[in-house]
């Protein structure tokens, strides 16, 4: 409807994903980004880094999304990727509350640490392994007979995300709910000002980067070439 | 070929186990002549001349595997032939040396080989289980294929293996999944020194848990006794244990490996741990706490310590030659490649690489360092082995140890992988997609499930085809420049149409013996392995037809591993090496410049895969510049 017509002003988003490993991040991203769902994924390794655009009816936004491996072993990383983010997804298993804790963990880290206006949504994933998984299309292959394996209730979570001021969503990556509904969120989340600045300090990388490749795109990039040695 | 072998200069039989008194038409294995009657009709052909440095492969058992066998007492020939006796690990024959080694063969010192259990008992083992009477029928054909007693069914050493990469299933009793855990050939077992679990390839931890802690227990004492352990055989199986800092890793094989093939498959598995610890984090963690479970920090690396052992067990040329594999390229084409490369190349980059399928297209290095083999192994490993990195798409960022290069730190990786052409829209990086470009699929803002056009599915990781670019850096805020180095290069690539040239020479397949050999029908050899040994590579013919199913590739490489490990023993000073079994004859030959091996059926003349052998050499010779990378794009 509002997509066709003039071209609408479009930002980039930084978006980061954080939480507990096998929650289920790369699923919901593979999801968004490639409306893909692959059963016993490997774990990440290191970050990945994909981008997705998002339409809103007055803009696009375009996400530059680090989807980061949760082992304990690379959080150390994590800093390299929430600086600057304008956005990040905190993500728990349904089925596991120390998932939940470690998100806490996380919301409290950005919190302190990330750039103050960062959106955060806390998302619970694995829906489709519970009973209400209805928005699933019933077709959460796990859930068998009325066996619940919900072990975090949405009172619980929502109450917490209430407290601090977080955007919040139970999602299964595997049947699709809710995804998309995570990220057009975060999108109209962002303030207006904030995208304005966006090519400030968010996208500071960005901007450099659209430099560099111009500089590659024309010819040899003489000063670099000449002195590259230093590594 | 100045150094041709020569070996068993008779083909009558000494020893009882021996089929084969009666006029046998072409020749059976060689075996040991020890009255001076002339041989038979083959005698001509194997007549020996004295040559120097040349010997058959159950010499090498003496100094095997750690030089410890060096004299072994022959005790179990028994009522065999006794000049044999005298002639084997005296070392006061070594004047005679040549004499000794011109007559050695396999069947002559098949009891003594057997008994350490790790050489030659794949060849020896198999030739004895014939009968004299299918003996007699296979002679008959010359061209009788390696290893056509894989098709009969007749395989006992190997009978299983198709189910060796299964995984144990959890909905059993104890007892049948233990049953399950006992019959796989092959076990990688890593633990703490003091006895904690860390990962095992086959079983979960709390089904072998008691097993750990006999392993631990039997380490342990040796090692309170100052004397490590380093191996030990229980009935058909080796086991090698490696002591590596605070860390215990055990092999246990039923598939022949030598001891030091062995370790060295250990020591790749260490390689790995280091790979995601480091070694100064790997030693802190174990000096403040020494009961630390380890698995905590190596959380999500098994699959890459799994589909890692998996290769090994498969059989790696890789692993077993210490070299890479290099796509074939036209030295033009390679070096335009390369040049593209270099002049697209971004600061801080340390090392880059294009890498198709597996193999080496492209390498671009600073002057001062060069890459180590066992570096890359493990790189080739994480992308293309185990599919962590693939499956997620988009662009990934690593940090990664090299231990090689240096155990104390993290470089960092950036892996992008060049999809098919339809499929690039997925890891552009947001460079290139400039909010102008409004074809990328996107997602209406309030919606049901998102009905943009998914694409089709990422092909799974069947034969990994995939041509992955991946940037090493020592700088952790590398990733965008790389990333914009990525969409140039990925754009020059394709302008110059290297990019398909890549892909199609990737989708030919490895150059078969008929096409290197032509004029010889049915070709004398059946496969063969090339290593480089400056350029620590290798090239190898097509494993299609013979060699395609995993139980014949897996004895294709139980051959060369014997082969190899007899030309590498400790004290052995091989040159060349031709061996003969009831499945199949082969040949080894190392010169300062290049290992050689390759593997023909049992029915062909020494003379006719010398021939051979000395005509791939030429190819290679020829084709040099092709099939290797030599130096590479230095900067």
């Amino acid at each position: 409807m509002a997509d066709s017509g003039a071209p609408k002003p479009s930002s980039s988003v930084k978006l980061v994903l954080l939480g507990e490993a096998a929650v289920g991040k790369s699923s919901l991203v593979l999801r968004f980004v490639n409306n893909d769902f692959q059963e016993n994924k490997e774990p990440t390794i290191g970050a990945a880094f994909l981008t997705q655009k998002c339409n809103l009816p007055t803009r696009t936004i375009k996400f530059e999304i680090w989807d980061t491996a949760g082992q304990e072993r690379f959080a150390s990383l994590a800093p390299m990727y929430y600086r600057n983010a304008q956005a990040a997804l905190v993500v728990y298993d349904l089925t596991k509350p120390t998932s939940l804790i470690k998100a806490k963990h996380w919301v409290a880290e950005l919190q302190r640490q990330a750039s103050p206006g960062i959106v955060i949504a806390l998302v619970g994933n694995k829906l489709d392994l519970t009973n209400d998984s209805a928005g699933g299309d019933g077709e959460g292959a796990g859930v068998g007979d009325g066996e619940d394996a919900r072990k975090v209730t949405t009172e619980e979570a929502k109450s917490y995300a209430e407290e601090e001021g977080l955007l919040f969503f139970e999602t299964s990556a595997k049947t699709g709910y809710n995804v998309t509904e995570v990220f057009t969120a975060i999108a109209n989340a962002i303030p207006e000002t904030s995208l304005k600045t966006a090519r400030g300090p968010g996208a500071s990388s960005a901007a450099a980067r659209t430099e560099e490749q111009r500089v590659n795109l024309n010819g040899p990039r003489d000063p670099n070439a000449k002195e590259g040695c230093a590594c | 070929m100045a150094q041709e072998t020569e070996e068993g200069n008779a083909v009558s039989s000494p020893s009882p186990p021996s089929p084969s008194p009666s006029p046998p038409p072409p020749p059976l294995p060689p075996r040991r002549k020890v009255s001076g009657e002339a041989p038979l009709q083959v005698g001509g052909q194997l007549q020996s001349k004295p040559t120097t440095a040349v010997s058959s492969i159950d010499i090498s058992t003496l100094s095997f595997p750690d030089g410890t066998r060096g004299t072994f007492p022959t005790p179990s020939v028994g009522s065999g032939p006794s000049p044999l006796n005298s002639g084997y690990g005296t070392p006061s024959r070594d004047s005679s040396g040549d004499n000794l080694t011109d007559s050695m063969s396999v069947m002559s010192l098949a009891p003594t080989v057997r008994a350490p259990g790790d050489l030659a008992s794949l060849v020896a083992g198999e030739f004895n289980r014939k009968s004299r009477a299918w003996n007699l029928l296979r002679s008959q054909s010359e061209t009788v294929q390696p290893f056509e007693a894989i098709e009969s069914g007749d395989s006992s050493e190997l009978s299983g293996f198709e189910k060796e990469f299964d995984n144990i299933p959890e909905n059993l009793t104890d007892d049948v999944r233990l049953s399950m855990w006992q019959s796989k050939m092959k076990h990688y077992l890593i633990l703490s020194s003091a006895g904690k679990p860390i990962w095992s390839r086959h079983g979960d931890l709390s089904l072998i848990n008691s097993s750990m802690g006999v392993i631990q227990t039997i380490i342990s004492f040796y090692e309170g006794a100052k004397d490590p352990l380093m191996g030990f055989t229980a009935g058909k199986a080796r086991f090698v244990v490696l002591t590596a800092g605070p860390l215990y890793f055990v092999a246990i094989s039923k598939l022949g490996e030598s001891d030091s093939q062995l370790r060295g498959q250990l020591e790749a598995l260490y390689m790995q741990i280091l790979s995601t610890l480091t070694l100064p984090t790997l030693k802190n963690i174990f000096v403040h706490r020494p009961s630390t479970d380890l698995r905590k920090p190596l959380e999500g690396t098994e699959t890459l310590l799994s589909s890692l052992a998996d290769s090994f067990t498969k059989g790696s040329p890789t692993a077993l030659l210490g070299a890479l594999e290099c796509l074939k390229l036209r030295k033009s084409q390679r070096h335009a490649i390369n040049n593209i490369f270099l002049k697209n190349r971004a600061e801080k980059l340390l090392y880059g690489l294009i890498v198709a399928g597996g193999k080496l297209v492209s390498v671009i290095r600073p002057r001062k360092h060069s890459l180590h083999p066992s570096d890359l192994q493990l790189i080739f490993n994480m992308l293309f082995e185990s599919g962590s990195i693939k499956s997620g798409g988009g662009e990934s960022w690593i940090p990664i140890c090299l231990p090689a290069f240096n155990n104390s730190g993290y470089l960092y990786m950036y892996v992008s992988f060049f999809d098919e052409d339809g499929n690039e829209t997925q890891p552009k990086p947001s460079s290139t997609t400039k909010p102008t470009s409004s074809s990328t699929p996107t997602i209406p803002e309030e919606g049901s499930p998102p009905p943009q056009p998914p694409p089709p599915p990422p092909p799974q990781p069947e034969s990994p085809q995939e041509i992955a670019l991946i940037l090493i850096s020592p700088d952790r805020e590398s990733f965008f420049p790389f990333s914009s180095l990525r969409t140039s290069l990925y754009n020059s690539l394709t302008k110059s149409t290297h990019l398909s040239l890549i892909r199609s020479s990737l989708a030919s397949p490895r150059p078969s013996i008929s096409s290197i050999l032509p004029g010889s029908n049915p070709p004398p050899i059946s496969h063969f392995i090339y290593k480089s040994r400056p350029n620590v590579q290798f090239v190898m013919s097509s494993l299609h037809p013979l060699f395609t199913s995993p139980m014949a590739r897996r004895k294709l490489m139980s051959q060369y591993q014997t082969l190899h490990a007899a030309m590498h023993a400790k004290h052995s000073h091989l040159k060349v090496i031709y061996s003969v079994g009831g499945d199949c004859a082969s040949l080894g030959w190392v010169t300062p410049l290049f290992e050689f091996y390759c593997v023909a059926g049992p029915n062909v003349s020494r003379q006719a895969m010398t021939e051979a052998a000395n005509r791939v050499v030429k190819w290679v010779g020829r084709e040099e510049a092709r099939v290797f990378i030599i130096g590479g794009g230095v900067f």
